[in-house]
């Protein structure tokens, strides 16, 4: 097989780092080539370096695209050659349609006009090719975010990509979407499109990759041949963290207690369309030191329902009882919901978690300000006192307490929002997809919070699409299929196959 | 409160080395509050020598003060409101009404000028408060909300003046403006009074900023190097008294001088000591974040624009008595000087980053330039000119600033 792009000793420096340190990467024409590691492995800056988006000159090495050493000094410049990238934060413009995106700086136009008969049959011929079935007309803000994906796909497409790199494409669909996507890839394969795949999750890396590039604080360590014999998971995770990991979730003794928790008939509609329900006589309970999950689908309505316990954050026309130790509590705002001893840590930790541009120290006080205050006086030593208290227990890796959120790495954001949950002092705590898009390491130790935190005898729930994480942590799986909720059992006897055998039959009953 | 231990889970990655010269680092974290300070030094420094020592001059730093006065008061408000991610245009407006609406009621029928005065701040809160109702509960963008009160107050000022000036005002109205402090000591020439406040003032700055420090290293904050520390101390002092020396020499600190020093310390500790000034910061750096950390963030964004609403009829009190009279043309455009002055002070558009300190620092700038040109004969026309150019370089440092960081 022939190689269509080889990048030689790329070395890519910033001030006082070393980004990349001598990398190799070698993609064979019509492969899917995995790219795996850490976050801050170096893997976004080396497909930063391969796109132009580092131009030529800012970093030492060589690259060579279908047999000719490339300098690109832009994006524009590796687009003309046909290497196209797709970042994880989808570069659409909502509020226009798809064709408009996907021509968007390459209009179908002479001399300024926009030829739209073109750019319509066009799109149509792309969605085709993608398999998305909408109108060209259609804007893409109606759309979920795994057509958007596809919408992304075709406008690379229009511009005959040669090697298609996909920064985790899939951290934001669910397990249909994430499939159809994995399928299209093959399908380009087969019609001789190479892939660089970035992803944290290895079943589908091993699923459709022919060649894994493992990377670790930016140098390739490894290289795997991936086609025909299986390569093991525990070989690729034992590379990026640089040691083995025996066992991905932490060890734990569940010790369960009373009730402490318990949801009755909890009933929210859709705050726009107000006869839907996004979650339907919902009734759950959790114990103390219990760990319960809540599976589903993506649009299933967990984070409607949690979010909607929070203080009514979400959905209007709520109804239920939230019972705490038996009794009936107050949840109706968010303040009230804390003190009831809720707490509710978001699935999105950047646009509902945290400051971002604010510092660790002021982040953590944030539900709780009373605790670091006399009265209205907030007490500047005690606050300090509070961050280094969790920075050490909970391993937030920063320079400083000082130092701005928006800097750390998306395990030690998360970590800053847990330690601000853990700070209000609750007695349930709702996690919501809480190892979204962090690292193998960063997962473990979120999982060991989780663990420790149950044996002092909170009641967790986590929300979470990935079923091995469920399945791994948790001591009793509730699953739940549009709005309702739709099985309950122990985790001891749940298992993949019985939770999507769940989700599938309460959805044909419809 | 979850105080227990937590293990240390068993799989770890070495922490990111990377404590960089603290010196270094503190300067380029700190170098918009620096900087401010060492362009106002500079931009007096300028002036003090083109104008050939007037600026300094005891006589011209008392109008400098009075001049600036109600820029000042209404900055306050205003980097609260821009802190919160809002924007107010309507307070010149609202300053020109609240002057005219004192002017009717204190000259035309008779009414007490206290009973009157405080009518007025009410007035004022009540305006902000209306106009906060909209933005807060109703999610109506700041910018038309406060356009439409602009254009609202502009109207009623000519509506509740006649079109007419009005005044002049009793005496004691006045004194908000014209009045000093009393000369209680009766040394001729030198009002002793003044001097010994602007010693206290002094003394109990530095006994606060030497005791926060001990404290902060006691505790192991990460505080500002030593060099920094007293250098900036030092510097302010002496300007306070040096000010405080000039200002006895002529007649002492006038009234409004008070009134400005204490709101500066009010709302300085309000923004950077209590839970109300911190969760206005988080408001303006993340909303959404800050709403689901159980905080009321529509109650909050009403009250900033209610508070706005008073400082700006305070202003207006402060306006009218310095003009003695009320005029339909009172205001006009002083928005955009207060808001420039906020934004020259480091305060974000976006929201979430601003201080009083700069702010009131970004006033001064503004006014010893608008100050320093009059008394060089320079046009209004250039003056405007050369005042748009400060702003947008002062802006332009900062997003440097920010995306060299």
């Amino acid at each position: 097989m022939t190689t269509i792009l080889q990048m030689q000793g790329i070395t890519k420096t910033f001030p006082g780092v070393i980004a990349l340190d001598d990398v190799n990467l070698t993609v064979a024409e019509g492969e899917i080539h995995a790219l795996v590691g850490e976050n801050g492995a170096g893997k976004s800056t080396l497909m930063k370096v391969l796109s132009g988006v580092y131009p030529h000159g800012s970093y030492d090495g060589v690259i060579e695209f279908r047999g000719e050493e490339c300098r690109f000094s832009g994006i524009a410049d590796s687009e003309k050659r046909g290497i196209i990238i797709i970042h994880q934060e989808l570069a659409l413009v909502p509020l226009l349609s798809i064709a408009e995106n996907i021509f968007l700086g390459n209009e179908r136009a002479a001399g300024g006009v926009i030829d739209w008969h073109e750019t319509f049959s066009r799109t149509r011929d792309l969605l085709a090719k993608v398999g998305l079935k909408e109108s060209p007309q259609t804007r893409v803000t109606e759309l979920g975010l795994g057509k958007q994906q596809l919408v992304e796909i075709a406008k690379a497409l229009s511009k005959e990509v040669k090697l298609l790199i996909l920064d985790e494409p899939t951290s934001s669909l669910n397990e249909t979407d994430s499939e159809a996507l994995l399928n299209l890839l093959l399908e380009f394969k087969a019609a001789g499109i190479s892939s660089i795949l970035i992803s944290h999750k290895l079943n589908e890396i091993s699923k459709v990759a022919d060649t894994i590039t493992v990377l670790r604080d930016g140098a390739a360590v490894s290289t795997l041949d991936a086609k025909g014999s299986h390569v093991g998971e525990a070989d690729i995770i034992r590379d990026m963290v640089g040691r083995s990991l025996n066992d991905r979730y932490p060890p734990r003794e569940p010790k369960i207690g009373e009730t402490i928790f318990e949801v009755k008939n909890w009933t929210a509609h859709h705050p726009q369309h107000s006869e839907r329900k996004v979650c339907d006589d919902v009734s759950f309970h959790v114990k103390a030191g219990e760990v319960v999950g809540i599976a589903g689908l993506m649009g299933a309505g967990r984070t409607e329902l949690a979010m909607s316990l929070f203080g009514r954050s979400y959905g209007t026309n709520i109804s239920g009882t939230v019972e705490m130790h038996g009794r009936p509590v107050d949840v109706s705002t968010v303040n009230r919901a804390i003190s009831a001893g809720i707490c509710y840590a978001t699935e999105d930790r950047k646009t509902f978690g945290l400051v971002l541009d604010d510092t660790i120290r002021r982040n953590i006080p944030l539900a709780n300000l009373g605790g670091i205050a006399d009265g209205i006086v907030i007490d500047e030593n005690r606050e300090l006192a509070v961050a280094r208290d969790y920075r050490e227990r909970i391993r937030i890796k920063c320079s400083s307490t000082a130092q701005e959120v928006v800097n750390l790495s998306g395990g030690n954001q998360q970590k800053v929002v847990l330690a601000k949950w853990l700070f209000a002092g609750p007695e349930v705590l709702i996690l919501d997809e809480p190892t979204r898009g962090i690292d193998v390491g960063a997962k473990y130790e979120i999982y060991a919070i989780i663990a420790e935190l149950a044996r002092t005898g909170k009641a967790i729930v986590v929300i979470s699409s990935e079923m091995p994480e469920l399945l791994g942590v948790t001591d009793r799986i509730y699953v739940m299929n549009e709005g309702r909720f739709v099985g309950e059992m122990p985790t001891k006897e749940a298992s993949q196959e019985k939770i999507m055998s769940l989700i599938i039959r309460s959805g044909h009953r419809n | 409160m979850s105080q227990e231990a937590i293990h240390q889970p068993a799989v770890t990655k070495p922490a990111p080395s990377g404590t960089a010269g603290a010196s270094a680092s503190f300067i380029r974290k700190h170098m918009r509050e620096y900087g401010i300070l060492l362009a106002l030094i500079v931009i007096m420094a300028f002036f003090q020598i083109v104008t050939n020592g007037i600026l300094l001059k005891p006589i011209n730093l008392t109008n400098l003060i009075l001049q600036n006065s109600y820029v000042i008061i209404m900055a306050l408000g205003m980097l609260l409101v821009i802190v919160s991610g809002h924007i107010d245009l309507s307070v010149g407006s609202v300053l020109g009404f609240v002057g005219a609406l004192a002017a009717v009621m204190i000259v035309q029928w008779d009414m007490n000028y206290i009973l009157a005065g405080v009518i007025c701040l009410a007035v004022g809160a009540v305006i902000g408060a209306m106009q906060g109702y909209w933005i807060a509960y109703w999610k109506i963008p700041s910018f038309i909300v406060t356009l439409a009160g602009m254009l609202v107050f502009k109207g009623l000022t000519l509506w509740v003046l006649a079109g007419q000036s009005v005044g002049p005002f009793p005496r004691g109205f006045q004194l908000i403006s014209s009045g000093f402090l009393p000369d209680v000591f009766g040394i001729k020439g030198f009002n002793l009074l003044s001097m010994l406040l602007g010693v206290v003032v002094v003394a109990v700055m530095l006994f606060f900023g030497l005791r926060s420090r001990f404290r902060n290293r006691s505790s192991g904050h990460d505080d500002e190097p030593a060099l920094f520390f007293f250098g900036r101390n030092f510097i302010l002092a002496a300007a306070i008294v040096y000010i405080t020396w000039a200002l006895s020499t002529f007649r002492g600190f006038p009234n409004v001088l008070v009134v400005m020093a204490l709101l500066i310390a009010v709302y300085s500790f309000i923004t950077s000591r209590t839970t109300i000034g911190r969760r206005i910061y988080a408001v303006g750096g993340n909303e959404k974040a800050t709403r689901l950390s159980g905080i009321n963030t529509e109650r909050l964004v009403f009250f900033t624009f209610a508070n706005m609403g008073m400082l700006a009829a305070l202003a207006g009190l402060v306006f009218a008595a310095r003009l003695n009279t009320a005029t339909p043309k009172a205001g006009l455009g002083f928005e955009l000087d207060v808001i420039a002055a906020v934004f020259i002070g480091g305060a974000s558009m976006a929201g979430g980053v601003g201080t009083i300190i700069g702010a009131v620092i970004g006033a001064f700038i503004m006014g010893v330039m608008n100050n320093g040109m009059s008394i060089l004969g320079i046009g209004i026309d250039y003056q405007q000119v050369i005042k748009g150019l400060v702003l947008l370089v002062a802006v332009i440092f900062d997003v440097y600033n920010k995306n060299r960081a």
